[in-house]
């Protein structure tokens, strides 16, 4: 028997590499080789099953004809270039912080690519976000107006401009595009609103809208309650428990169920919050409970030297909490808490099944049962299409997250 | 002085809130002319569940025991289902053949980044009763089940079954108290403990005693002569189906990243200690490996439980009569909607505790005991 294993030497054909992999890959022994030849057909069946419901029997009309109310739901059709202006206002804001990422990175000697040309770059770029990217050709290739294109167009050349800006920024100004990337969102859903009111929203947007917000608030919501229930005053320390593990054992659907029918009792009968904004109360409290648990981890990951050095500089307790403790703390947890954030961003759906809010999932179930396309058994594609843009921003945030933590190098201290 | 201060105000803020919030809750229920007592739970409910005894006549204390058997079932078999699949696929993502890993590895990247409710409404909406056969053409197995659009029949134990779960109880335990013994005359002698060996035959026979003390029969599903259908076996509802369906696919790909997780935070120089050993690799994965994943492994997995406990009400978007649904319709029919959900979210922290329980004892019994 030839070495299997080893480094190939210099003049191994391709051919001969290309075997030498599969001995290692695929045929190790002779159940290896079987259990890659059961597996190969089993995997054959579903990509070829899965390539003929996407090719040839799925019937798309249903999406392509309802592409609209899928991604902005009832938005008026007159003001839709609110939501296009709003995309490219998102697009050249994150450029903007990107390059300013970059630049601070390149000072600290941190970056991963300090010096890459701009064709590299976008490379890099697309390679990272491909899911996203693949995600808006699908869309744009489904639109039968040239609007979505220019909207396209224009928000990717505005997140090119803002990048470049960005990157050539004084270091005076930093503080700055953080106070602008913290106005657009508050500034945008102003904006949007002129045009409609939240709680008349829906499709893609309206679940973008709700995580959004939710993510906001419930960090604050999280990190105080994960401080106090660390803290050293018992009835603090209580009451932060309370709260936290009242909302970690309750069911998030049975909480918005309650809070569609249940939640008007609890508050003066004068006031009547949407839906929406009852759906966005209910998300909060539940994933600050979550990132509560996260951040109390992240506080207890940190060796006790780090307080006792800042008390021996004489910092102040807040200051230490909020210089010390805190930014390490946090980021030692950052998987952890973009995973909550995506089951945040995932559980926008129960809005729907719960509260009869038009989201997403919602529409891929109604859609079925319009006129024209009811009693076609259509789920399989409505409910395809909505899983998709799904996992497109789930596995991205995942990437995005990973990505990040291996930067930080977290775990490996 | 200043800390019992702070402690004292914010005790008067909660307390405050609190009563604002019963006092409006009062208030509110007076206005409307709503009761705020617990009485309804002897009123009728007004809704039958299909595929139950319980009729519209029965009290809601009844259909909440109903829901809350029916979350518990879902929540237990899903439990036990998803941990069997998500430890195949975790261990699956770390095999060796590249076909395998990246199979397992696309499996996990797909079905946790979809929304759970999609898998629910689709295993309902088109798996369950559009792909599945109809019953004149219903999909028998084997001849042992039968699978179609009215749900799936699969055979039943007919008998006195707590015998038989006696006889599984008391094979647990002697098994339990087997190995002791011979862990204590291996500790003693060197001797392989191969406790295996020693318990199979008391299992088998105390199974096969308490199996013959019931009197114990296999119902299969038979074909009806006269009709279409079928009868005898025990019945999964196409509702019951479509969530576990969901709940194991979706949960066993969070328990697979689990497992990888585990088995990779075991030292490498462990397994490397055991292959200098001369450990086979079957021996270096169960007695070197897995023990020390296990430990790793059991507090995510508790969580991943619970989870799949609370996402069980998830059953109510494809009308399966679990808590929530119950809850929902019983307010739906006239019951009052504080009270109810109170109660409901009471029931789910309940259980919470429970599984937490059986999930620390766990941990308790595989944590590192200190060094004696």
């Amino acid at each position: 028997m030839t070495a299997a294993t080893g480094a190939p030497p210099a003049r191994a054909g391709r051919a001969e590499l290309a075997r030498r992999w599969v001995r290692q890959n695929l045929a190790r022994s002779r159940v290896d080789a079987a259990v890659s030849v059961v597996a190969l057909v089993a995997c054959g069946y579903v990509l070829f099953r899965l390539a003929r419901f996407v090719l040839v029997t799925g019937r798309w009309d249903v999406v392509r004809v309802n592409l609209r109310l899928f991604l902005v739901g009832r938005f008026p059709p007159d003001h839709l270039l609110r939501v296009s202006v709003s995309l490219v206002v998102v697009a050249a804001v994150a450029g903007l912080v990107a390059g300013v990422v970059h630049r601070r990175q390149v000072a600290a000697g941190t970056a991963t690519l300090p010096d890459l040309g701009p064709v590299r770059r976008l490379s890099v770029v697309a390679v990272r976000l491909w899911p996203l990217l693949l995600g808006t050709l699908l869309l744009l290739l489904l639109c039968s107006t040239p609007g979505p294109w220019v909207t396209v167009g224009v928000a990717a050349a505005a997140a090119v401009v803002g990048r470049v800006v960005g990157a050539r920024l004084p270091r005076v100004a930093h503080p700055a595009v953080v106070l602008v990337a913290l106005a657009t969102g508050p500034a945008l859903v102003a904006y949007l609103v002129a045009a409609e009111g939240w709680e008349r929203w829906g499709g893609l947007m309206l679940n973008l809208f709700i995580a959004a917000t939710s993510i906001a608030l419930c960090f604050p919501v999280g990190v105080l309650a994960a401080l106090g229930r660390r803290s050293r005053l018992p009835v603090i320390s209580w009451l932060s428990t309370g709260y936290i593990e009242l909302f970690r054992g309750a069911p998030l659907f049975v909480l918005l169920l309650m809070a569609n029918v249940a939640l008007q009792f609890f508050i003066p009968s004068t006031l009547a919050p949407g839906k929406v904004v009852r759906a966005i109360v209910v998300f909060t409290l539940f994933t600050g409970a979550y990132l509560a648990e996260i951040v109390r981890g992240g506080l207890q990951s940190l060796p006790p030297g780090q307080e006792e050095a800042a008390k021996a500089l004489g910092l102040s307790p807040i200051s230490t909490t909020f210089l010390i403790v805190l930014p390490q703390a946090l980021r030692n947890v950052i998987p952890a808490q973009v995973g909550q954030l995506i089951s945040l961003f995932k559980d926008t759906t129960l809005a729907g099944a719960a509260m009869g809010l038009f989201e997403l999932a919602e529409i891929g179930r109604a859609a079925t049962s319009q006129a024209g396309f009811a009693g076609q058994r259509l789920l399989p594609e409505t409910l395809g299409f909505v899983a998709l843009l799904f996992w497109i921003g789930a596995y991205t945030m995942s990437r995005e997250s990973q990505r990040i933590e291996a930067k930080l190098g977290v775990g490996e201290r | 002085m200043l800390r019992a201060a702070v402690q004292l105000v914010a005790l008067a803020a909660a307390v405050a809130v609190i009563a604002v919030l019963v006092v409006n809750v009062q208030r509110n229920s007076d206005r409307l002319n709503i009761p705020t007592s617990f009485d309804y739970l002897d009123r009728p409910a007004q809704f039958p569940i299909p595929d139950t005894d319980f009729r519209q006549t029965q009290p809601v204390r009844d259909a909440i025991v109903v829901g809350l058997w029916n979350t518990v079932r879902v929540s237990a078999v899903g439990i036990v289902l998803a941990t069997l699949l998500g430890t195949l696929i975790g261990v699956a993502r770390l095999s060796g053949n590249w076909l395998v890993r990246s199979a397992a590895r696309v499996y996990v990247e797909v079905i946790r980044n979809i929304p759970l409710y999609i898998f629910v409404t689709f295993a309902y909406g088109s798996l369950a009763l559009v792909t599945f056969p109809r019953i004149e053409e219903a999909w028998r197995p084997l001849g042992l089940a039968v699978l179609s659009n009215r749900g799936l029949l699969v055979p039943r134990l007919e008998g006195r079954v707590a015998l038989l779960g006696v006889a599984v109880l008391l094979a647990v335990l002697a098994s339990v108290l087997i190995a002791r013994r011979r862990y204590a005359v291996a500790d003693r002698t060197g001797a392989a403990p191969r406790w295996g060996w020693y318990a199979t035959p008391v299992v088998a026979a105390l199974l096969g005693a308490g199996w013959l003390a019931g009197g114990l029969t296999v119902d299969v599903p038979e074909a009806l002569d006269d009709r279409v259908g079928f009868t005898g076996g025990l019945r999964v509802s196409p509702e019951l189906f479509a969530i576990l369906f969901a709940l194991v696919l979706y949960t066993s790909s969070h328990i697979a990243e689990i497992v990888r997780g585990s088995i990779q935070a075991v030292q490498k120089g462990q397994g490397e200690a055991a292959m200098a050993l001369a450990l086979s690799p079957w021996q270096r994965l169960w007695y070197v490996v897995l023990p020390q994943a296990f430990r790793v492994a059991v507090p995510p997995l508790g969580n991943q439980y619970l989870n799949l406990l609370k996402n069980s009400t998830l059953g109510y978007t494809v009308s399966f009569f679990e808590l929530a649904r119950v809850t929902s319709l019983s307010v739906g029919n006239g019951a009052p909607a504080v009270p109810s959900y109170l109660l409901t979210l009471t029931i789910f922290l309940v259980l919470s505790l429970v599984v937490s329980l059986l999930v620390n004892l766990a941990n308790r019994r595989l944590a590192l005991e200190p060094a004696r």
